[in-house]
């Protein structure tokens, strides 16, 4: 079929999904009780997307544990947590939506944890004013991802019953790669990959295309992400023409684990504060009292006696600063370690020991008990945890229509989850995210069939779109010599993690971005050895090339926001600046290099500025947009 | 600190395979994962494995170290002896894909074939209620990370490909109970289904899928005895099942 002699299967669907974590399932689920054919494609096995690690919970308004709580509160609380950076529309969407998405899953088999009265249970968590995160014990993410996989499995009965095979209308295509989108002019045809398995490749046909790619993670060498977060989506979708959005804010997660060095990184799930864990440095003081930012200074504790109050009365007293936003939290960790107050590897403690009895450390917090034991063996109930910054999620992704999901710039792709940008602003609060990717995952589904009704013909794949496709896979395989993906990748992921992580400055990212234009030299001599079945170093050879990309658009970005806001730290520009909140970065790909614009963010309507107190919006706009919005506010 | 370790790694395809001997650097804390890792990125650079999440989350790094069906994320290399050469071969009861990679494709099939969680027709979201200790039972199954140890340690299937056709194997049995104990389902008879047509009778409680399990899921004593005591008995508490299920029903509506 193929010049290279390497077989190739053809399929052809209504919707292809890429990604089978949260947001690629539910989008799937929706389009698939729309009627369509829906094909899901994956890296790994169904069921092992990095979904599956989430521990803390699921942020929905639901008002189970206080009353009090709605979507108006949950949407402030991210704008906060993003500083006034976010999407206003997705915010807004999420905060709305978040809680039927949440009890959608109940219906479906999910068994949450209960509070007293039998609803689902909802925890604490930075950032978030009332307990919101719904959750099961420290696994969520599993539950959440068990109940998605349990779901298309449900349908797929349905359709074995209509049809006579469980696959006639939803497949999952697992350990499958996809490497390119295929489009004829600006209108997506299809998509193209391999199977890991035996290095074959195959082609959908298919007039809308998914992506839930995920995250990054794996761009940076300290990182609580799995080997699947190599960026696969957001570069998929820069070479098919379209946009990312907020690519400077990447979010470290303050509390990784950081010894031994093989679990570097490791997620410590928030929920260790959420339930009264508290922060130390080698001197035993509890520093976050030290750092808490003017924006937060009537929300947050200044003292212990309040903040140990704050877990017995939280109506009168304010929350303690453990759980400020997490890049705050980073940050402070970051400085105590420069400090020279860090513990003996290069971390902070983290103690719930003295705060939960031993019983209950464990009935709450299994995973990390069980974590620490096996990997660190140290034992949580008694002893202080030992932890630090780790490169988590990223904000920054492909822009996207709010309602729709679909792909600034291409038509018939559509983007939901991690992949996708502009919901979290510059920071995204823990537990938005498994929300943010069922809202948006049914939205990107709802968005793909309304599309199609609105488009029905169909463009077929061109032979050369599918020529071009085979011929990158070919490529490591025609060179020999070249150098060792591995290291190539450990190599990038230091120049990252040093030039454009947690702390930044004109200089280091200078740099970075011309190192960046060397690797993609040396990237494009790799080559493998052995054959094309299961072989992880063609696989990586691959992946690189996005990673690359990524770390090209996180350091220009970076470079051009010459101030200080949530996960992006300028140690040059270290104030916030209310110009620059008028302004996302935008980043294209030329087939050479990525360049970034500027793009003028939306102001909120008024139905939703006047949810809040102009003397807080302050803090964040210029002094025209408060004329403005002190106008608006005069004619309501 | 690293000090050197032999391994003898499996490597081959379907067809055919051998044990291949390596020395490796160990490094203080590391896992096995880790250093099969570094064969691969130093020695074997197509060595095939599966992996995700290096955390004893996913369940995708399973494989036999030293004959034992284990995580290789979880398995700590302090746990062996200096000077011990550690073997390191596929899951058994599996196909072999590629090295350490199987087709385990057979308990997807098997997923597809257990009748999917049936709400009553009437459950509006946000609407159920259910107590803790209600769902308790059914929460201890569902921490499951399908990591198949122990499909691939029971010895039903693990030297009897014929018996595979008509046995779900212990994660399924688990995946029945879950069902059969989850407050919402209203499918009836799991527990006869179990025994009719997932091969639940070819069970003979020899424990071994509830060693192996990573998540220390109790499978025998808390999914499959129950499961196999169709008639109500004192064992299984019955009072409060019954409460429980019943109480649930006036709830709801
Ligand atoms: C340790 C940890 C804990 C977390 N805890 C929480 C929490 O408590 N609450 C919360 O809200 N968030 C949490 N997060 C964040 C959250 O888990 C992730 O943001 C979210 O799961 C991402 O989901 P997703 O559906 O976008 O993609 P993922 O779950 O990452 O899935 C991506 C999918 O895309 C597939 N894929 C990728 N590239 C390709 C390709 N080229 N071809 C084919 N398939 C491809 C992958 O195989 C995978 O199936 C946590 C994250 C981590 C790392
Ligand atoms: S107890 Fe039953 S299911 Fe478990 S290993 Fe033994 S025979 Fe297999
Ligand atoms: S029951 Fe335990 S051993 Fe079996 S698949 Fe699940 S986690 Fe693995
Ligand atoms: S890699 Fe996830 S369980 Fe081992």
């Amino acid at each position: 079929m193929s010049e290279n002699q390497i077989p190739m299967e053809r399929h052809n669907y209504d919707v292809v999904v890429i990604g089978a974590g949260g947001a690629g399932l539910r989008a799937a689920v929706e389009a698939r009780e729309a009627g369509l054919r829906v094909a899901i494609i994956c890296k790994s096995l169904f069921g092992k997307a990095h979904t599956v690690m989430a521990e803390g919970g699921i942020a929905a308004s639901m008002g189970n544990v206080n009353s009090s709580d709605n979507w108006m509160v949950h949407f402030r609380d991210t704008m906060r947590g993003g500083k006034f950076l976010n999407n206003y529309r997705m915010a807004e969407l999420h905060a709305k939506e978040s809680p039927e998405r949440v009890w959608e899953l109940e219906v479906w088999g999910a068994l949450f944890d209960r509070t007293g009265e039998g609803k689902i249970s909802q925890r604490n968590f930075g950032g978030h004013e009332y307990p919101r995160l719904a959750h099961v014990g420290d696994r969520t993410g599993l539950e959440l991802i068990r109940t998605m996989q349990q779901r298309i499995v449900a349908l797929q009965q349905k359709d074995k019953r209509e049809t006579g095979s469980f696959e006639s209308h939803l497949k999952v295509f697992a350990e499958c790669t996809i490497t390119e989108i295929l489009k004829d002019g600006d209108q997506v045809t299809g998509a193209y990959g391999y199977w890991r398995e035996t290095g074959n490749e195959i082609l959908f046909e298919a007039p809308a295309v998914i992506l839930a790619t995920g995250g990054i993670g794996k761009s940076f060498k300290v990182t609580s992400n799995s080997w699947e977060g190599t960026g696969d989506g957001h570069a998929l979708a820069l070479k098919a023409g379209g946009k990312l959005v907020d690519m400077e804010f990447v979010q470290f997660h303050p509390t990784g684990m950081v010894w031994p060095p093989s679990v570097r990184g490791l997620l410590v799930t928030e929920s260790v504060r959420g339930d009264g864990g508290v922060l130390t440095n080698s001197e035993g003081k509890r520093f976050m009292f030290n750092y808490i930012p003017e924006v937060f200074k009537d929300k947050y504790a200044d003292n212990e006696a309040e903040a140990d109050r704050w877990y017995k009365d939280q109506a009168n007293n304010r929350r303690p600063p453990e759980l400020l936003p997490r890049d705050e939290v980073a940050r402070a960790i970051n400085s105590e370690v420069k400090a020279g107050r860090g513990s003996p590897h290069g971390g902070v403690y983290l103690d719930v020991s003295k705060r939960l009895p031993a019983d209950e450390i464990k009935r709450r917090l299994p995973s990390m008990w069980h974590q620490f034991k096996e990997l660190a063996d140290v034992d949580i109930t008694e002893q202080p945890m030992e932890v630090g910054p780790t490169c988590h999620y990223v904000m920054g992704g492909i822009e996207v229509e709010p309602d729709t999901a679909a792909a600034v710039g291409v038509t018939g792709l559509f983007a939901a989850g991690e992949v996708a940008g502009g919901m979290h602003g510059s920071n995204r609060l823990g537990g938005n995210s498994l929300s943010d990717l069922l809202v948006f995952g049914r939205r990107a589904g709802l968005g793909a069939v309304e599309y199609l009704k609105k488009n029905p013909n169909r463009k077929t794949v061109s032979t050369e779109s599918i020529k071009r496709a085979q011929e990158r896979i070919e490529k490591p395989f025609t060179r020999s010599g070249g150098e060792n993906p591995y290291l190539i990748h450990q190599e990038l992921q230091d120049l990252t993690q040093s030039l454009v992580g947690i702390i930044r400055t004109k200089n280091e990212l200078t740099e970075a971005i011309e190192k960046i234009s060397q690797f993609r030299s040396r990237i494009e001599k790799v080559s493998v050895t052995g054959g094309r079945q299961f072989n992880p170093g063609f696989h990586l050879s691959l992946d690189l090339e996005n990673m690359l990309l990524v770390s090209e658009c996180i350091a220009k970005a970076a470079l051009t926001r010459e101030e200080s806001r949530g996960g992006h730290t300028r140690d040059d520009f270290p104030k916030m600046d209310p110009n620059w909140r008028q302004y996302n970065l935008i980043c294209d790909w030329n087939g050479k290099s990525i360049s970034t614009t500027k793009q003028k963010l939306p102001m909120m309507p008024n139905e939703l500025l006047s949810l809040f107190d102009p003397h807080e919006l302050e803090k964040y706009f210029t002094k025209d947009e408060m004329t403005q919005v002190m106008a608006s506010a005069g004619s309501r | 600190m690293a000090r050197k370790i032999k391994l003898r790694i499996w490597r081959g395809s379907a067809k055919e395979g051998s044990l291949h001997d390596v020395e490796v650097d160990a490094n203080e804390g590391e896992v096995v994962l880790d250093v099969i890792h570094r064969v691969q990125a130093t020695k074997i650079n197509d060595l095939a494995v599966r992996w995700n999440c290096k955390a004893g989350k996913c369940g995708s790094c399973s494989m036999e170290i030293n004959g034992k069906p284990r995580l290789a994320c979880m398995t700590q290399m302090a746990n062996f002896e200096e000077g011990e050469t550690i073997t390191i071969t596929p899951l058994r009861a599996f196909p072999v894909i590629k090295d350490l990679v199987t087709d385990v494709s057979f308990n997807y099939q098997k997923a597809m074939e257990v009748p999917a969680f049936e709400p009553p027709a009437d459950l509006k979201p946000g609407q159920a209620r259910m107590a803790q200790v209600d769902v308790d039972r059914s929460q201890e199954f569902r921490k499951c990370i399908e990591c198949f140890l122990c499909q691939d340690t029971c010895h039903v299937i693990r030297d009897h490909e014929e018996n595979k056709k008509k046995f779900a194997g212990p994660r399924f049995f688990i995946r029945l109970a879950e069902l059969d104990m989850h407050p919402l389902d209203i499918l009836r008879n799991r527990k006869k289904t179990a025994q009719e047509e997932h091969g639940l009778g070819m069970c003979n409680i020899t424990k071994c899928c509830t060693e192996v399990c990573p998540e220390h899921i109790r499978i025998t004593d808390n999914a499959i005895i129950p499961m196999k005591e169709r008639v109500v008995d004192v064992k299984y508490d019955p009072v409060r099942w019954l409460g429980s299920k019943i109480r649930r029903r006036e709830e709801i509506s």
